[in-house]
């Protein structure tokens, strides 16, 4: 990407990004990929977010899912550290607590390869700015 | 794609799940079965659902319907009912308090969460190392648009109008800081960033830094644009190392985008900014004592004024805001000062972060307008006290706050209610304190935080707290008298009173806040000397109980100071002067006969 010159570049910038895979924005789209995301913050980490990580990377590699696996900052489930969030192509978002590697192997056999919901799922306790302006 | 045609969410948070959720769970599935629908629907167990006081809750998935107050006997006939006829169960939908109408789907109860992400709305969703996911969610477009159709004083307007106040702590009016830094006249002005988060407990701010960097920077180069400078300096401690990366990473995917450096957007506006590393010291979170310490030289604080919008950092102007205060900001020009103004009460707008730590049982990073209640962030997002106890206290606002009671529970959370309640907003730590936890160990451990972290620059601060700590250890140790309260008492206010900075002037507090709240608890200590929570080690005694002692000797044998003695087969006691209180012989004593008085 080249350096942004005017408000009208971000704007172009900011719907090409939008639009690529990687984001929630494009979710609905059964063709795309499974997406999860690995909270990552120090504490995260000092719970051992950065393990599961591991293990879901070469396991979704071992298996040929076709997956993309991003890091993000703290969710806010302190108490349910490490905790990750899988969306499937076409579903909504879930959050998962307390995935160590046993519970992350559980998630992907049960959940991304079966689409069946495990024990664990963090129900979502705010709501996002666009929530709010729904109202 | 999904395997079963139904799925039923049930609630196994704490709180829920000491309201029988699991026979819940059980009963689901056995009628589940009973119907035949093992293979269409799956009983889930989930996490808390922040709604607690109607627990234990249910959710029946893909409809979103919301039951609440479930008992395990509702199992049968939710399964019959609403999964085999799919009729909703009116009984236990939840009742919208205000237009007393059933509410059928959670789409429509969006008001049952009681938090709102403005400050962590990119935290926890975007990857902090990747600015192009920042840019995608609206990334950067509230300095785009500032640059291209605003002047400054526009700007400043719709911080002002938007109520904003600064979320370190004090509460300043954010657009005014900023209106005061563009009025002085200068060749050079500096924006500041406080990351120095000292709190005991508190990590909202790295939070934010680690979750989403490009916020603090795009809300810094919009005050730069305000204020007139052309330099941002992020002050944060050395302790933060992720945060610290994440940072590094984002100013410089910043400045090869062109978002930070010369004539950002194609304008004349040219902003740069630079991290300085703190070692960690409390007393740099006071923003004189921050800036002498970027300058290099010691990090204690001077007297205000002149104030750093005036003379600051190498004695230019310079704004300083707190993180969070700073992650408001592109979110409040992209909506409006009315859209944030309607949030929040009457003079504190928006919402707060806060590190929700302690005895609750969801600890956690949580957001929630102002004006919520302490039982709503405790009891309902924080799913209660831990073990079932009983809440006694919660600590806000750190080593500068104060602990506030059960009666102070339906308090709504705002600058102004906190301080008059005897506590103050801080920068978001709360702690939550259980019938378990004795308030003057509790207050001595914020004074001996203080101790350390006092720069020593001004006797009140530098003696006094000493003092104090004194005083309360001595009362921890069962030698104080009541003349030491009252000595605590005075000694507090006049520290409070006669320090130079905000350390030194909320220090006594936690001590003083205590005293106010838990008079008798002192008074247990010094009066009785006792400690009602059983915590003051120097005040407890082992005892053994003679009806329930058979003799067997092994509570002697463990004893590493012989202070137990008695006949083989006959009851044994403990000699009190010589007894260390390591409490080795009620570990090992397998009758329960040794109990803590």
């Amino acid at each position: 990407m080249g350096k942004v010159k005017s408000l009208s570049d971000l704007k172009k910038m900011r719907e090409e990004l939008q639009s690529k895979i990687t984001l929630r924005e494009k979710r609905g789209h059964p063709e795309e990929m499974v997406q999860v995301k690995v909270a990552m913050a120090t504490c995260s980490i000092a719970s051992g977010a950065k393990e599961t990580m591991d293990y879901i990377v070469n396991e979704l590699d071992n298996r040929a899912i076709d997956a993309v696996v991003t890091h993000t900052g703290c969710m806010g489930f302190c108490y349910a550290e490490p905790t990750i969030e899988v969306i499937l192509p076409g579903e909504e978002p879930v959050i998962f607590g307390y995935v160590d590697t046993k519970k992350a192997q559980e998630i992907i056999e049960k959940y991304i390869q079966g689409g069946e919901l495990v024990d664990g799922i963090i129900p979502v306790t705010y709501e996002t700015i666009d929530d709010h302006n729904k109202e | 794609m999904t395997k079963f045609k139904n799925q039923v969410l049930v609630c196994a948070g704490t709180g829920c799940r000491a309201s029988q959720s699991e026979n819940i769970v059980q009963n689901l599935i056995r009628s589940i079965d009973e119907n035949g629908l093992e293979d269409e629907v799956q009983v889930v167990r989930t996490g808390c659902f922040g709604f607690c006081e109607k627990g234990p809750i249910v959710k029946m998935m893909p409809d979103n319907t919301f039951y609440v107050h479930v008992s395990p006997d509702d199992a049968s006939e939710l399964v019959s009912e609403h999964l085999v006829k799919g009729r909703k169960v009116d009984r236990l939908l939840y009742t919208d308090p205000e237009t007393h109408k059933k509410i059928t789907d959670s789409k429509h109860m969006g008001f049952y969460k009681k938090q709102i992400r403005i400050a962590l709305r990119n935290c926890g969703f975007v990857n902090p190392e990747d600015i192009d996911e920042y840019i995608a969610h609206d990334g950067y477009q509230a300095l785009g648009k500032i640059l291209s159709e605003m002047t400054p004083e526009e700007v400043i307007d719709i911080l002002k109008k938007s109520g904003l106040r600064g979320r370190g702590g004090g509460g300043f009016p954010t657009g005014l800081k900023w209106e005061l830094t563009r009025k002085v006249e200068a060749d050079q002005k500096y924006v500041v960033c406080n990351a120095d988060e000292g709190d005991p407990g508190a990590f909202m701010d790295r939070s934010i830094l680690e979750g989403d960097p490009h916020t603090v920077l795009e809300a810094m180069a919009i005050n730069g644009y305000c204020t007139g400078a052309s330099k941002g300096l992020i002050y944060i401690r050395a302790e933060y190392p992720l945060a610290i990366e994440r940072l590094k990473i984002a100013i410089d995917q910043a400045r090869e985008y062109g978002l930070l450096g010369e004539n950002i957007f194609g304008t004349d506006f040219s902003f740069d900014i630079e991290l300085r590393y703190g070692a960690g010291a409390f007393v740099c979170g006071e923003e004189t004592a921050l800036i002498h310490s970027m300058e290099g030289l010691r990090g204690e604080p001077t007297v205000k004024p002149p104030f750093p919008s005036k003379s600051g950092y190498k004695g230019k102007p310079t704004n300083v805001n707190n993180v969070e205060t700073y992650a408001n900001v592109p979110v409040i020009i992209l909506k409006g000062a009315d859209w944030f103004a309607s949030i929040g009460t009457e003079k504190s707008k928006g919402t707060k972060v806060f590190a929700l730590a302690g005895k609750v049982n969801n600890v956690g990073l949580i957001e929630v307008p102002m004006g919520t209640t302490l039982r709503e962030v405790i009891f309902d997002i924080g799913g209660g006290i831990k073990g079932g106890k009983k809440f006694k206290a919660v600590q806000t606002g750190g080593p500068s706050g104060g602990c506030l009671t059960e009666k102070h529970l339906d308090i709504p959370i705002d600058y102004d209610n906190l301080i008059a309640s005897g506590s103050m907003m801080g920068s978001g730590g709360m702690i939550v304190m259980d019938e378990d936890d004795c308030m003057v160990s509790v207050a001595k451990f914020y004074l001996d935080f203080t101790v350390e972290e006092s720069c020593g620059k001004c006797a009140p601060c530098r003696i006094g707290n000493k003092r104090l700590y004194e005083i309360l250890d001595t009362i921890t140790q069962g030698k104080g008298t009541e003349e030491d309260l009252f000595k605590l008492r005075n000694l507090g206010n006049v520290i409070k009173d006669t320090s130079l900075c905000g350390l030194g002037q909320t220090s006594p507090n936690p001590v003083l806040s205590t005293m106010e709240n838990f008079y008798d608890e002192y008074l247990a200590h010094v009066k009785d000397h006792k400690c009602p929570s059983g915590q003051c080690k120097a005040l407890m005694q082992y005892i053994i109980n003679a009806d329930a002692c058979v003799g067997c000797t092994l509570c002697a044998r463990v004893c590493p100071v012989d202070a137990i003695s008695g006949e083989k087969k006959m009851p044994h006691e403990i000699d009190q002067d010589v007894c260390i209180k390591c409490g080795a012989c009620m570990e090992k004593c397998k009758f329960g006969a040794i109990f803590i008085q």
